[in-house]
């Protein structure tokens, strides 16, 4: 392939997957009110469309059309930088998660994944550490006790947790021997998922991944009763929207990610798709279908959880982190290198 | 000029740049914000020379870690970002001996090196090579600086305790 013809591909690609990507996180967010109002008894959004499905957009344009506020004590441009950083963070991010084998169409064999890094996992990590940024100077440059109390909160627990995750992901590049998220997904197979093989892992990602995405039981950054928002207090229209699309963008690469990582990617459970030997186009489109039906009900256990467990305290959370989920890191680590050792995968 | 040496002489620009600001910026939360714009210039760059696994843990390490830790200590002792730094000119002549002995330093280390060229389109990826050296030929060194990480971390430790 040509140099031009690259950028073309990945400009579509891109293009492509923002498109997805907004969509999912509207309706991700239609969704949680839904399942939230049905865990709780009540109706939820219904009256926007059909069922409410049209809310996410009446949602948008009112957000959109509200006035933007900036605090006088807040440093206009550091305030202003934060939520294009979160955002930034959070749709870079999906760059890496490939999403099914590569698709033969016009002569070009073009890989699903807008970037096939060799250290694609890697870069998910430091580009999560980024997102730290967008937090901490959120907090900070709203000249506000309470978005500063938040945004301290919330970059302790990542910084906390980002350890333990770390670790979890190490146990599955010991078994795949390549930092390749397309090579990760390869090693699975369509059985052989990390999550059977490691589950103190999976358990220890999976926590994490809550606590890297300040999602109950661990969103003591927006803890309303004691800091009245959390570290966007101070913020408004869309500037906010760029935090809640952010938020909501990064439980969607947190699901992901555990897709990829531990349960096998775009592969159908215990079945191979490919040994059917079907056109290329109808294999892509199954396993597309199975990544994002395996990312659903992810998510879905991600607003489960929310409505279901009660928030931790802030030392639990951070002897949480350190005394019990670091160590089980690591006794994952030993037990993956042992099973290495032991049966020579 | 090819596009390589653009995008080359763009992270030259954003890093040396920044690195200005970092000691010219009288506010010090601008200034560890500038530091930011650096690390990551200069991760642009390892990524352009082929480094992949040196660039990405440039901006794990000192991205995502140290610098974080830095605007942490800024943002929570409450009295520092409201400091004037002096950033003025002074002790000229010891400056620029000592920076022209360094700089003297660093232009004959760079005149003296053999340096490998490497075709940097299908450069290989780096991350197994790396791997196998340091558990291999320098695992000595690489075992010596985690305990030299170990007894600074002790050694914080003991002091925060105190």
């Amino acid at each position: 392939m040509s140099v031009l013809e690259i950028i073309v591909f990945t400009v579509v690609k891109i293009v492509l997957i923002l498109t997805v990507m907004l969509l999912m996180v509207s309706y991700l967010v239609y969704f949680e009110r839904r399942v939230s109002a049905w865990v709780q008894n009540r109706l939820g959004p219904n009256r926007v469309g059909w069922e409410g499905v049209l809310q996410p957009f009446a949602d948008v344009f009112k957000l959109l059309l509200k006035e933007d506020i900036v605090p006088v004590k807040a440093n206009q441009f550091i305030h202003t930088l934060a939520p294009v950083i979160a955002l930034f963070v959070a749709f870079a991010t999906y760059a890496v998660i490939p999403i099914a084998s590569p698709l033969k169409i016009f002569g070009y064999e073009i890989p699903l994944v807008v970037a096939d890094v060799n250290i694609g996992v890697l870069y998910v990590l430091a580009l999560t550490s980024v997102g730290v940024y967008a937090i901490t100077l959120a907090g900070w440059s709203s000249g506000s006790k309470y978005s500063l109390f938040g945004g301290i909160r919330s970059s302790a627990q990542m910084i906390s947790y980002e350890i333990s995750m770390g670790f979890s992901v190490a146990g599955v590049l010991l078994f795949a021997e390549s930092l390749r998220p397309i090579a990760i997904v390869q090693s699975q197979g369509s059985w052989m998922w990390n999550a059977w093989i490691q589950p103190i892992g999976f358990i220890t990602f999976v926590v994490s991944a809550f606590a890297e995405t300040n999602r109950l039981p661990f969103d003591l950054p927006e803890a309303e009763p004691e800091l009245v928002g959390g570290y966007h207090t101070e913020y408004s229209s869309m500037k906010f929207a760029a935090f809640f699309l952010a938020e909501y963008a990064n439980m969607i690469i947190a699901a992901g990610m555990i897709v990829t990582l531990y349960l096998g990617g775009y592969n159908l459970p215990f079945f191979n798709i490919e040994s059917l030997g079907l056109a290329n186009w109808l294999t892509v489109i199954i396993q597309i279908g199975s990544f994002f039906i395996k990312m659903g009900v992810l998510l879905f256990f991600f607003l489960w959880i929310r409505w279901s467990l009660p928030r931790f305290r802030y030392d639990q959370l951070m002897s949480i982190g350190w005394k019990v989920m670091f160590p089980l890191s690591l006794i994952n680590l030993i037990w993956v290198a042992v099973l290495i050792m032991v049966f020579n995968l | 000029m090819t596009l390589y040496d653009i995008i080359f002489y763009l992270f030259a620009l954003v890093t040396i740049s920044s690195a200005y600001l970092v000691v010219t910026v009288r506010n010090i939360v601008y200034s560890a914000f500038s530091l930011l714009f650096t690390l990551f210039g200069i991760a642009g760059l390892y990524a352009l020379l082929g480094a992949d696994f040196v660039a990405i843990v440039q901006l794990i390490v000192y991205v995502g870690g140290i610098l974080i830790l830095m605007i942490f200590g800024v943002m929570l002792t409450n009295k520092i970002t409201n400091v004037q730094i002096k950033t003025g000119v002074f002790q000229i002549l010891p400056a620029t001996i000592g920076v022209g002995i360094f700089g003297g330093f660093l232009l004959a280390v760079l005149l003296n090196t053999n340096w490998l060229n490497l075709n940097v389109k299908d450069s290989p990826a780096t991350t197994f090579q790396l791997g196998q050296l340091l558990m291999n030929e320098w695992v000595l060194p690489f075992e010596l600086l985690g305990i030299v990480l170990l007894i600074a971390l002790l050694g914080a430790a003991s002091i925060a305790r105190k």
